[in-house]
């Protein structure tokens, strides 16, 4: 700061720039643009048939005013149940997997090997896009609830058992130690020493994930692994926007709903 | 402290009382009985005989898909370019929607316009009444840009982007510019939200300070608002950018553009050992985003 005082009085103050270094600053804005031209120009919007289809945007909006759940009631009834019923077994059966795991993931628990492996697991599972893994499962296992059920309890894996992992890193060691010195066997350990720090967090994650998978779901049938996605898929190919937009008012419905009741729980244990 | 008397008659310990377990076990009958209904639902559902032969299926599509083509990589390209702007102008679109919207959704920046009773009579009960519980606020008093704004965060947030693929495909047709908006359209949702929620959050009295300078309204907000949820906002827009990158890989299987239309087309021609580069492709760009995205976030925080 070499500026003196003298030199200051008589002129405005000017906010100081974002990014000091100029060279920097107008080489990031220059770039910037550059990519945003080269991005844009590749786009080739055909706006011909985007105004062709505003028709068809409006009556999906004036299908909302006045959804269609009767036409189409039985396929939508099938496809709720099958996305409901794979929600619940996925997360049933990804929490029972994830449990384990996430103790394997917790460097303060696990020997260094099963780290390693449980980690893996974890990041393999992260890595995987949902609907590429239900591609894979319908190919091997065939159309139907089962590939999407699989898909499911797959991902709920990864998220699960790496937030609770890293919130068994994060608890009272003391808590643990005091179970431990009263001769605890190890199981007697985590069931009384960790268990209790790690279950409101627990009880949340499952809750937020039963939430997340219903809306998987949702579109796991777009690629024939059972749902409702199917149903909606059908309906969008038909042009039939009645019915999409009644599908589309019932997951939502079940989404809000199921957020609101999830955010009760997680509140009152947490 | 819960105790019971044991067939020796002393007394021990135990973690919960009467009501405390039976309460426990009534629960995890429940959850017992709705996993095994929903088993035998996916059970009648599924061709038991199709699931006994995976193993084998599994092994052949294995031995197909190996080696990748990857000679096909050169056609790849201008898939990873599209896959690429799809999520970057995606996010850009997503921020400059968003920003507004959470602004108008933050509690303490919303405009509070109180209604003309007159107005209010047109809404109906229910829906004021849904309003007063989610919003904690009597659109008597606060208005409805709160409630909207809030609105939009939700319808925008609660369908995936696959769904708003699937809609513009039908109503803009297929290609890029499909899974551009059906980015962005989804994404509003995702930053307005944790935006607003950084809004919320910030301290009051650098607010006051700035406000009594005599500052205007914009100059509170560019100087007493804007510095604190700058590094709030980066961070948000590069997490959804990461989001980003990995949803757009699969928006061309419902024909909106990017790497994921290569990934349908060689699907439908069982062409496996493409199937198995383009797979190799995504997993790459997902790790490289994540990458990406964890060194820009540990830069600002």
């Amino acid at each position: 700061m070499s500026v003196t005082l003298q030199d200051r009085v008589g002129k405005p103050w000017r906010k100081p720039h974002f990014i000091s270094n100029p060279f920097l600053r107008w080489g990031l804005i220059i770039a910037t643009v550059i990519y945003l031209i080269l991005a844009i120009g590749s786009l080739e919007v055909s706006w011909e048939r985007v105004y062709l289809g505003l028709e068809r945007g409006w009556r999906f909006i004036v299908g909302f005013s006045q959804p269609d759940f009767i036409s189409r009631w039985p396929d939508i009834y099938e496809g709720m149940i099958e996305s409901v019923i794979m929600t619940i077994t996925s997360t049933i059966v990804g929490i029972a997997i994830s449990i384990p795991i996430a103790l394997g993931a917790a460097s303060n628990i696990a020997p260094l090997p099963v780290y390693l492996i449980c980690r893996g697991i974890i990041s393999i599972s992260r890595a995987l896009n949902e609907i590429i893994v239900a591609i894979l499962l319908v190919a091997i296992f065939g159309f139907g609830p089962l590939a999407g059920f699989l898909t499911l309890s797959f991902a709920t894996i990864g998220f699960l058992a790496k937030l609770l992992a890293e919130d068994i890193e994060d608890m009272n060691k003391s808590q643990a130690e005091a179970i431990r010195s009263t001769g605890a066997s190890w199981l007697q350990w985590v069931n009384f020493g960790v268990q209790p720090q790690v279950m409101p967090r627990l009880i949340g994650l499952s809750i937020y994930r039963l939430d997340i998978n219903f809306r998987e779901s949702a579109v796991l049938g777009l690629v024939g692994a059972g749902g409702i996605g199917a149903t909606l898929n059908t309906a969008f190919d038909r042009y039939e926007f009645d019915t999409v937009a009644a599908i589309l008012i019932m997951i939502i419905v079940t989404v809000m709903a199921l957020e609101f009741i999830s955010g009760n729980i997680r509140a009152r244990v947490q | 402290m819960p105790t019971r008397i044991n067939s020796k008659n002393v007394k021990v310990w135990q973690v919960r009382d009467r009501n405390g377990q039976l309460l426990r076990w009534a629960m995890w009958m429940t959850a017992a009985i709705l996993f095994y209904l929903s088993w035998m639902k996916i059970s009648a559902e599924t061709t038991w005989y199709f699931f006994f032969d995976a193993p084998r299926i599994a092994a052949d599509i294995g031995t197909r898909a190996f080696p990748p083509r990857w000679e096909y990589i050169t056609s790849l390209g201008k898939p990873i370019w599209d896959t690429f702007n799809i999520a970057t102008l995606g996010t850009v679109i997503a921020l400059v929607i968003a920003v507004p919207v959470a602004f108008l959704a933050a509690q303490n920046t919303t405009p509070k316009i109180p209604l003309h009773p007159w107005a209010v009579g047109f809404i109906p009960p229910f829906v004021r009444k849904f309003i007063m519980t989610t919003t904690g606020e009597d659109v008597y008093s606060a208005g409805l840009i709160r409630p909207f704004a809030l609105l939009v965060i939700v319808s925008s947030r609660s369908i995936n982007s696959l769904i708003w693929a699937l809609l513009l495909v039908s109503i803009v047709g297929p290609g890029v510019f499909a899974g551009l908006l059906a980015i962005s359209i989804r994404s509003i949702g995702f930053c307005a939200k944790l935006l607003y929620e950084a809004i919320e959050e910030i301290d009051a009295t650098q607010v006051e300070a700035i406000r009594a300078t005599g500052a205007s309204g914009w100059q509170v907000m560019v100087y007493g608002i804007v510095p604190q949820i700058l590094p709030a906002f980066a961070g948000i827009a590069v997490f959804r950018w990461d989001i980003n990158i990995r949803e757009s890989t699969v928006l061309g299987l419902v024909g909106a553009g990017g790497i994921g239309l290569q990934l349908q087309g060689s699907l439908n021609i069982l062409a496996w050992p493409q199937v198995s580069l383009i797979l190799v492709v995504i997993l790459v760009a997902v790790i490289l985003g994540e990458w990406i995205s964890a060194k820009v976030r540990a830069a600002i925080i």
